[in-house]
């Protein structure tokens, strides 16, 4: 085979035509590349993207020189849904530099997962702040670090939650519990979007 | 696993792609973008252009190709746009739409319960 990395590769299927994105999103070590490695079909895999120090993602190679410019790093995993559409599964860094690049790399994206470990919900605060100005459609989901307690309330609360926005508990090492997830993430955008068509917005004159 | 590109200094990322850039905004690859090579690598073709009509055989995405070749994804778009543009490469690009459609969210439902 031409590279080591060509051997271990699943390829899809020749009529695979239409990729889709949900992204998790969480506080460093809060479970994203393990619930990613759950669910995917192949072994996580690891990219960045580089921009300037401006938050533009570096594709003038000739603007670069003698401009400060960072990479944010992501993984990324895969299920293939049916022969035609393939689900990419992203688990990106909450942080504040990599909310630059979030309209470059995942616009269209059909949700988001916020991953959080109660023991630093604070980490999550900034994501939720930037999913909810995007529009994006998002859950919480807790991932049990064997942490103290909370009442579903109490994390409410403390995330100043929308009522709306489902919470659920989840072990991101679980297959299944990962599943549940995303299915609760896919399901409450059906209800959203169902919402939406029933009640269009009404126009201010 | 290394992180990819960590160590490329701009000056060999301009050296892959030529020099050449190519706005953001007009480049239609997308992450999620899955790419079917049209041909088979020449001899004398630039590796970077090998490498990915080889990974492209079959469906690929963008982000994947970003991963394999360890070069972020601004620069793998650049290289795509240019296999495109002289045709060695095909694009089937997302079905983009304001609101997600409600069949294919169904198609992913019944695709994660099958899991
Ligand atoms: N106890 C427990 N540990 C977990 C769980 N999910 C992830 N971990 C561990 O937490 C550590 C960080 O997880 P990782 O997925 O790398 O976090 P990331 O930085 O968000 O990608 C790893 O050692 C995981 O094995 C969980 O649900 N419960
Ligand atoms: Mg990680």
């Amino acid at each position: 085979m031409d590279s080591a990395t060509s051997d271990t590769r699943t390829p899809l299927g020749a009529s695979a035509d239409n990729g889709l994105k949900i992204v998790v999103v969480g506080g460093f070590g809060a479970g994203k590349t393990t619930m990613v490695r759950s669910v995917s079909e192949i072994r996580p895999l690891n990219t960045e993207e580089t921009m300037t120090q401006a938050g533009e993602a570096v594709d003038d190679l000739s603007g670069v020189h003698g401009k400060t410019s960072t990479t944010v790093a992501f993984d990324f995993g895969r299920i293939t849904l049916d022969s035609r559409n393939v689900l990419y599964l992203f688990g990106a860094p909450g942080q504040e530099r990599f909310w630059f690049l979030w309209d470059r790399l995942f616009s269209g994206t059909l949700g988001a997962v916020v991953l959080i470990d109660t023991r630093r919900i604070d980490d999550s605060w900034y994501a939720i702040d930037r999913l909810e100005k995007h529009g994006t459609p998002f859950i919480v989901a807790c991932n049990d670090f064997g942490g103290p307690p909370f009442t579903p309330e109490q994390i409410r609360e403390a995330l100043d939650l929308d009522p709306h926005v489902p919470l659920v508990t989840c072990d991101a090492r679980s297959r299944e519990s990962s599943k549940l997830v995303l299915i609760t993430l896919v399901e409450h955008i059906q209800t959203l979007y169902a919402d939406q068509a029933r009640a269009p917005r009404q126009e201010l004159v | 696993m290394s992180r990819p590109g960590r160590d490329d200094s701009p000056d060999r990322l301009y050296t892959v792609t030529g020099g050449r850039s190519r706005s953001g905004p007009d480049n239609p690859f997308d992450l999620v973008t899955l790419v079917v090579a049209e041909c088979d690598p020449v001899p004398g073709m630039q590796s970077e252009h090998a490498a990915i009509l080889r990974l492209t055989e079959r469906p690929t995405a963008v982000v994947e190709i970003a991963a394999e070749l360890k070069l972020p994804v601004s620069i793998t778009r650049i290289l795509l746009a240019d296999l495109q543009a002289s045709g060695r490469v095909s694009a089937r690009h997302p079905r983009k739409a304001a609101v997600p459609d409600p069949d294919i969210l169904e198609q992913v439902l019944v695709g994660l319960r099958n899991l």
